[in-house]
């Protein structure tokens, strides 16, 4: 194909417009499709007035043009255009060439030379501007085309001049896109000047107008995106245009700033009006500091963003962005994080309630006050002080960045973020809290300061205190005191809120395992216990006291002393809630029961490889016996199918492969058993009823790949060629089984046909694989390729069945990281005996909060689906903003879902659940093919389905009739 | 050479009775009209009589400005326009101009019925100073009248204050009047685009100052409130009814929502309910998280604050009561203070600065046993509590607004002389940009550079483009061509022509009188130039056109006279033509 186009283009170098035409006749024979260009020709020598014409213009980019044809349809075009008086036609025109240009297998060189031809004579600054843009188009068609690249610059530099800020703009973009900087390039003896794009850009930074000026920053912010490495001197040139009276280009510059300061962070600046110099990447961190005081927003969240990514920046100049020297008449004053620090450490309690204890202290040296620091001074102070929350977000975010690299600078930062924490949008307090996490591993968090996060977990949002439990999770608490005062909270937390009590629990158990030896101290106080008196044995069913029971476990699992101190009902208890709660219970080494724990407590450890073993193990045995006697194969298959499902519920880190491994097998189960059935030896019409067993065999192995292909993360190609195998084992089956099933040939022949594309189709997208399925299923029936295409259906069939059985069972390699997909819907819960009362015909609310585990891109595929009593199934797609991601591979589903209904006369149940929607053609390697052009994909990529992933919840819901 | 004046009749070195009298270009503008807090008696109001001594303040003045509703920017305006009598219009924002009435209507009830002062300005005064009232929008450009013109910024600070740009032709004055660079629980951060004014006259209320963050005291303020409610105290926060309230408000109200809290929280009534109205309609006032979750719920509708009765104040269980007035001298907070001060659960919170004297005052500074009235002795156990909560601008705020505005020089009102000096001397510092700190009465003349648009034609113009190759706005760029100058940039610059005069001496021999020789010049030169006008002026002299011919006698040879021949520029073809003739000498007239 590619070289029929090469062809062609040559001719019609030569050719005149007349004869072309003609061409496109032959070609519209050849393609029995009515050639488009032809109807276009037509419509527009009809067309009596412009505004007709753009009417054509404008239904004929409706439609997309095949890339076979859009050479002609550009000639039609260019044709037109030249008649063309009109501007906003030639325009249309203009920006039709561009479209077309951009078409897939469509290379745009030969129409260059006349979108230059016609740039030349073009007086109308609009249409120049969208000459440009279609050269552009072409342009970056061309990456590999240094000629044409050249004479595109060129051009552009050529109408550089142009008095139309639209001019200007698109050749700048056009310069940032297709310049080079390479001298080499040149040196290839083109004849052309060397142009140094990096020099002309450069000279329109001045430009008079703003948006030449943006457009010129863009320009070179493209040309260092496209890999070219910008000059130091556009340092300078940019810093001034950090005081452009427009917001648009002091967003642009900030950028290009921060782009010079990472290429040269460490080349050496003078200060101006000083003899000093300082390091590149300090003075632009110091510029960009400046702006996030500038008066317009979208600067300011662009600096405050880019400030977070400036990492090689000295830690002395960080440092200042948090500092902000407070004064009260002319008197150095301390900040409040100061005097809570000083309090502190001299180990008195804050007070605050003398007036005036925030007194000034010295007095100040007036000439010594700078007011406005040249340098970072308190740019985050400000941030986060911004009255645009996306400002403060964008502050907290960069502050997140500096700090997760400098530990120094997380500590100082750790009072302003706590200060965020009080923050007016719910948004903002759960991005700080959030970073707080991520930063957690580099600080320790002083009392004062636990004190203030700990006063958020009474937030009324749920999302806010479960972003804080994972919070206190990982944090680094310095005194016994402050375990005291969490525990203390998280309890009264509890009280308030017992939905939370799974999130506390978690965050206790970790709390726990990570400050032993402060919660050692307070065990006594915690299981009040008494050295002489017994006390009364706590409620075991109260949450409160499984959570300090969670609390002090997890502080004996490394603290073998602490059991000592335990009661003897808390040795049961233990007992107890190792069983029921075992995720938030470790085993323990308890002294009094030695003989439990001990032979328990050694293989703790290596635990977790004997099992990985067996897994294997058992899937070797499997594979191995591939020519073992049906039964015997039915039986091991059916043995290691229990297996591995009851390993998977043991062990919850191999659930995923084990899963994976036995729904193979179990797949591969099916398939034995329906080849086992009697039913292929009898003659055919006599076993019309028994053939379900094979065919529902089909259906569910078919179901078992779709859910095997989706519903697992980290799923490889290696796997996707197995599944696939034997999806397309499980439709000759099906073919199969229809054929036996069915009389007369005529519906076979269509089976027939779509299962040979659909061969044909695996054999396309998997091709590097096929070597890897020798022996195969597959690798037999291409094998058999030739033969089949040419047989009558009913032989196809024969061929196949004995194929079929034949075929050997393939090795499932495992993935490494292996996930199944689940999903909890934590609420509505479905215990609830009133029902949801609402009009008919009106909508009612339905709050829906679910976890979701390992989902990939759930915004996209997770969908809810209501089904009614009366059979009705709805489905639901949640806004992409209700999904939240507190952690990597878990997702939070927060919605509302609205049920309607007409009346019914007793309430009834409706049933919730969580799908995972499919689309076949998202997982299928792109192969060179596909991209090509040529093919389009119909056979199998439009099989999209719902998988449902999670325990459906029943909601009793009443419809009551509308009053009149 | 055109100028800009500026007087500040109040607030100059001072804080309080705001009033600055600017003249820019031949218009005069007086921004705010306020009253001094601290005097009762004539000083209280600004010096009108300074603006003109005799005639009408409507002919002399253009306009009034008034930048926001506190009484110390506002409270003289009727007094000004009904009693003095100025007919002119006022300029403010719409929620300045809604509530601004009803502070004036308070402070005239304090102090004709309380304090029982005679020859004060009336309801009926307030109403029809009202009526000369024009409200603007924010960033609408008004025009007073063809040359000059106004604009309103956002200026925080309290619900519808804002900056003014006053607009004369090319030269502009901008006014902050009060504003606040950091935004607040309900209010949004000052903001002003890069305009360059010739000046900018700025408040410095807090000139040397730089203040902490705002989420520290916000935090410490909750965190006390809580703490107080949580065992079982009632918390008294005694507030001023507007601005500061509001914000407080806005606080614990969202705290409540947040925190779950359930604990009452009480308003005291009056004019606080008709102030939070204007809250709830003037939201595009507010800030953005207002703003944007109004439609939900309008911020100012609050759902755990309620109107307070005098009777809860003895039921139990904790509470939350704002009451007026905020420093604790008089009315339902002192009342309610007494009540709970015996109690050492409760607190008092106070939220601003109490002057001296008051029992807000006292027990700030550690007064534990308070004097009352009728010798009784209070004894105060519950907690007091300090919070400063301000909206006016720090000085890094300040600089950072100079920054923003870019003026060629600055002008500080509205703060203590001593404070000033240390932030001009930064200004000029800094900045480099020129400052100035007038007190009152006293005039700052600033010469101003108008610009005079200069016409090119677009030949020349489209020439000279092409010849440079690469754009350069912002440099200078040589030109070739004639400038010619009309009369009317004279007259714009306040310049005076220069005039050119030649002049030349001619010697004649003539022994007659220096009369005479006038006169006889005068005949010839009427016979020789026909179609000029050649005057004899009664000093002797003799005119031709604009040339001036005196006659003299020489001082040593009375023989000899000598003719003073004196032209401009203009007529220097007429007048060397005139020398060239007298040079020739006379003709011997036969009389």
């Amino acid at each position: 194909m590619a070289a029929h186009l090469k062809k062609r283009v040559y001719e019609e170098f030569t050719k005149v417009v007349q004869q072309q035409q003609e061409e496109i006749a032959t070609k519209k024979l050849r393609l029995t499709k009515p050639s488009k260009s032809a109807a276009l020709h037509i419509d527009l020598c009809k067309a009596t007035s412009p505004a007709d014409a753009l009417q054509y213009l404008l239904q004929f980019a409706r439609k997309p043009v095949e890339a076979e044809s859009v050479e002609g349809v550009v000639r039609i075009l260019l044709e037109h255009y030249y008649k063309e008086n009109d501007p906003s036609v030639r325009l249309k025109i203009a920006s039709l060439l561009g479209l077309l240009s951009k078409t897939a297998g469509f290379s745009p060189d030969c129409i260059m030379d006349d979108a230059i031809n016609i740039l030349q004579n073009e007086k109308s600054h609009q249409v120049l501007a969208q000459l440009l843009d279609t050269l552009l188009a072409i342009g970056t068609k061309l990456p590999e085309n240094q000629a044409i690249q050249m004479r595109l610059v060129d051009v552009a530099c050529k109408h550089l001049t142009d008095t139309s800020h639209g001019v200007r703009n698109k050749c700048l973009q056009l310069l940032g896109n297709l310049g080079s900087l390479e001298k080499s390039v040149t040196k290839d003896g083109e004849g052309l000047a060397v142009r140094d794009v990096q020099k002309i850009i450069g000279d329109y930074f001045s430009d008079q107008d703003p948006r030449v000026r943006t457009a010129a920053i863009k320009a070179m912010l493209q040309l260092h995106e496209r890999g070219l490495k910008l000059h130091q001197t556009i340092y300078n040139q940019a810093c001034k245009l950090l005081s452009d009276d427009y917001e648009q280009v002091r967003s642009a510059a900030v950028q290009l700033i921060w782009v010079v300061s990472q290429l040269y962070p460490e080349s050496i600046v003078p200060i101006p009006s000083s003899n000093e110099e300082i390091r590149l990447v300090d003075d632009a961190f110091g510029k960009i500091c400046h702006m996030v005081s500038d008066g317009s927003w979208v600067v300011r969240v662009q600096a405050a963003k880019l400030l977070g990514s400036m990492e090689q920046v000295s830690s002395h100049f960080l440092e200042q962005t948090l500092d902000k020297k407070l004064m009260s008449d002319l008197r150095r004053k301390r900040t409040a994080h100061e005097r809570a620090k000083e309090l502190y450490s001299s180990g008195e309690f804050s007070s605050g309630r003398k007036w005036g204890d925030d007194a000034p202290k010295e007095e100040i040296d007036t000439g010594a006050v700078n007011l406005i620091e040249s340098g970072a001074c308190g740019a985050f102070v400000h941030g986060l002080e911004d009255e645009m929350y996306e400002v403060r977000i964008a502050a907290v975010e960069a502050l997140c960045m500096l700090a997760q690299s400098s530990p120094s600078f997380a500590e100082k930062c750790l009072d302003f973020l706590v200060d965020m924490f009080n923050d007016e949008i719910e948004e903002v307090r759960l991005q700080s809290i959030h970073t707080m996490r991520k930063i957690s591993n580099n600080i320790t968090l002083r009392e004062d300061q636990l004190d203030t996060v700990l006063a958020v977990l009474e937030d009324s949002s749920r999302d806010i205190r479960e972003a804080l439990h994972e919070l206190l999770c990982c944090t680094n608490v310095s005194t016994k005191e402050g375990i005291h005062l969490a525990l203390v909270e998280l309890l009264k937390n509890l009280t308030k809120y017992p939905t939370d009590r799974d999130s506390i629990w978690k965050c206790l158990k970790f709390l726990g395992s990570r400050h032993p030896t402060l919660v050692l101290p307070l065990v006594p106080e915690l299981l009040s216990t008494h050295p002489f008196f017994d006390t009364a044995e706590p409620d075991m069913d109260d949450p409160a006291y499984i959570a300090v029971l969670v609390l002090i476990f997890n502080a004996a699992k490394t603290c073998p002393t602490m059991p000592a101190l335990f009661s003897d009902h808390t040795f049961r208890h233990y007992a107890y809630l190792r069983d029921s709660l075992s995720h938030l219970v470790p085993a323990l080494r308890l002294p009094g029961r030695k003989l439990v724990s001990s032979a328990v407590s050694p293989s703790i450890m290596p635990h977790e490889d004997p099992s990985h073993q067996f897994l294997q193990q058992s899937l070797e045995r499997v594979y191995s016996l591939q020519h073992l006697d049906p039964q015997g194969t039915q039986e091991l298959l059916e043995l290691t199918i229990r297996d591995l499902q009851r390993l998977g519920e043991l062990q919850s880190e191999l659930a995923g492969v084990a899963d994976f491994s036995a729904t193979y097998l179990r797949c591969q189960l099916l398939l034995i058993k329906a080849l086992q059935e009697k039913l292929w030896n009898v003659a055919a019409p006599l076993y019309l009823k028994q053939s379900d067993l094979a065919s529902a065999a089909a259906k569910q192995i078919m179901e078992e790949t779709y859910k095997m292909e989706f519903m697992y993360s980290g799923v490889e190609n290696k796997q996707v060629v197995i599944i696939h195998h034997m999806r397309l084992q499980a439709k000759a089956l099906q073919l199969i089984v229809t054929a036996r099933t069915t009389r007369g040939v005529d519906p076979l022949f269509g089976m027939c046909e779509k299962f040979l594309q659909e061969v044909d189709f695996f054999q396309r997208c998997f091709i590097a694989d096929l070597p890897h399925l020798q022996d195969s299923f597959v690798d037999k029936l291409l094998d058999l390729m030739p033969r089949l295409m040419t047989s009558k259906p009913v032989e196809v069939v024969k061929i196949l069945q004995t194929m079929l059985r034949q075929s050997t069972f393939l090795h499932l390699p495992l993935p490494e990281q292996i996930h199944k997909a689940s999903a909890t819907i934590i609420e509505p819960a479905g215990e609830s005996d009133n029902p949801l009362r609402f009009t008919s015909g009106l909508v009612v609310a339905l709050d829906v909060d679910a976890t979701l585990e390992h989902v990939q891109d759930p915004q996209n595929t997770v969908k809810v689906q209501v089904l009614y009593p009366d059979g009705q199934a709805q489905m639901i797609h949640p806004k992409p903003a209700d999904f939240r991601n507190p952690g990597p591979g878990r997702h939070r589903l927060i919605t509302q879902v609205y049920l309607s209904h007409t009346a019914w006369t007793e309430p009834c149940q409706v049933e919730v659940r969580l799908l995972l929607a499919y689309n076949s053609s998202s997982r299928i390697p792109k192969s060179p093919w596909i991209e090509g052009g040529e093919v389009s994909p119909q056979v199998e990529t439009s099989i999209e389905g719902t998988i449902p992933f999670s325990k459906s919840v029943k909601v009793y819901i009443m419809p009551k009739p509308a009053r009149r | 050479m055109p100028e800009i004046r500026v007087t500040p009749l109040g607030a100059g070195q001072d804080v309080g009775r705001s009033c600055i009298l600017v003249s820019i270009a031949g218009k005069n503008v007086m921004l705010d009209c306020g009253m001094h807090m601290g005097f009762s008696d004539d000083r209280r109001f600004p010096d009108f009589s300074y603006i003109t001594r005799n005639g009408r303040l409507t002919d002399f003045l253009d306009c009034v400005i008034i930048s926001h509703f506190h009484l110390d920017h506002c409270g003289a305006l009727p007094y000004f326009s009904e009693m003095v009598g100025y007919d002119g219009p006022i300029y403010m924002t719409h929620p300045t101009q809604a509530i601004c009435p009803i502070l004036l209507e308070d402070y005239r009830k304090i102090a004709v019925d309380k304090k029982g002062e005679a020859n004060f300005f009336t309801s009926q005064m307030i109403k029809d100073c009202m009526k000369k009232v024009v409200a603007v929008h924010l960033h609408q450009t008004v025009q007073v009248d063809d040359e000059l013109e106004i604009k309103a910024y956002y200026a925080g600070h309290v619900l519808g204050a804002a900056m003014f740009q006053i607009k004369v032709g090319s030269e502009s004055v901008v006014y902050t009047g009060d504003y606040n660079m950091t935004p607040d629980r309900h209010l949004g951060a000052a903001w002003i685009d890069k305009c360059r004014p010739n000046l900018l006259i700025t408040e410095s209320t807090y000139a040397t100052t730089i203040r902490d963050s705002k989420r520290c005291r916000e935090r410490d303020f909750l965190k006390k409130v809580h703490e107080a409610v949580e065992r079982g105290g009632k918390v008294l926060i005694p507030v001023f009814a507007l601005g500061r309230a509001q914000e407080l408000c806005i606080l614990l109200e969202t705290f409540w929502e947040r925190m779950n809290l359930k604990a009452p929280i009480y308003f005291s009534t009056g004019l606080t309910e008709k102030a939070n109205h204007y809250y709830k309609l003037f939201i595009t006032w507010t800030n953005q998280k207002i703003r944007k979750t109004f439609v939900q719920r309008n911020m100012f509708e609050f759902k755990h604050i309620k109107a307070f009765d005098r009777a809860f104040a003895d039921n139990p269980g904790p509470m939350v009561v704002f009451a007026t007035p905020g420093m604790l001298h008089a009315g339902q907070s002192l009342q309610i203070f007494r009540k709970w001060a015996g109690n050492e659960k409760n607190m008092v919170i106070m939220p601003g600065y109490c002057v001296q004297g008051t029992v807000g005052h006292k027990i700030l500074s550690g007064q534990r046993k308070l004097e009352m009235e009728g010798r009784q002795v209070l004894e105060v156990k519950m907690q007091v509590e300090y919070m400063s909560f301000s909206a006016h601008a720090d000085a890094k705020g300040i600089m950072q607004l100079v920054g923003q505005a870019e003026p060629e020089s600055v002008l500080l009102v509205h703060g203590e002389a001593k404070k000033m000096e240390f932030l001009k001397q930064k200004i000029e510092q800094e900045l480099r940009v020129s400052c100035y700190m007038p007190a009152n009465g006293e005039t700052v003349t600033l010469p101003t550079s108008p610009s005079i648009p200069v016409g090119v034609s677009l030949g020349l113009l489209k020439r000279e483009m092409a010849q440079g190759l690469l754009p350069d706005a912002k440099k200078p760029r040589l030109l070739h061509g004639t400038l010619i100058m009309k009369d009317s940039a004279l007259k714009e610059l306040g310049l005076a022509e220069h005039q050119l005069r030649f002049t030349c001496r001619v010697h004649l021999h003539d022994p007659r009188k220096e009369q005479e020789t006038a006169l006889r010049v005068y005949s010839h030169l009427k016979s020789v130039l026909k179609d000029h006008c050649v005057q004899h002026l009664p000093d002797g002299s003799v005119t031709v056109e604009s040339i001036l011919i005196q006659a003299a006698a020489h001082s040593e040879d009375p023989g000899t006279k000598v003719l003073l021949v004196s032209w401009t520029y203009q007529d220097e073809e007429l007048g060397s033509y005139l020398t060239s003739l007298l040079k020739k000498g006379l003709p011997q007239a036969s009389s």
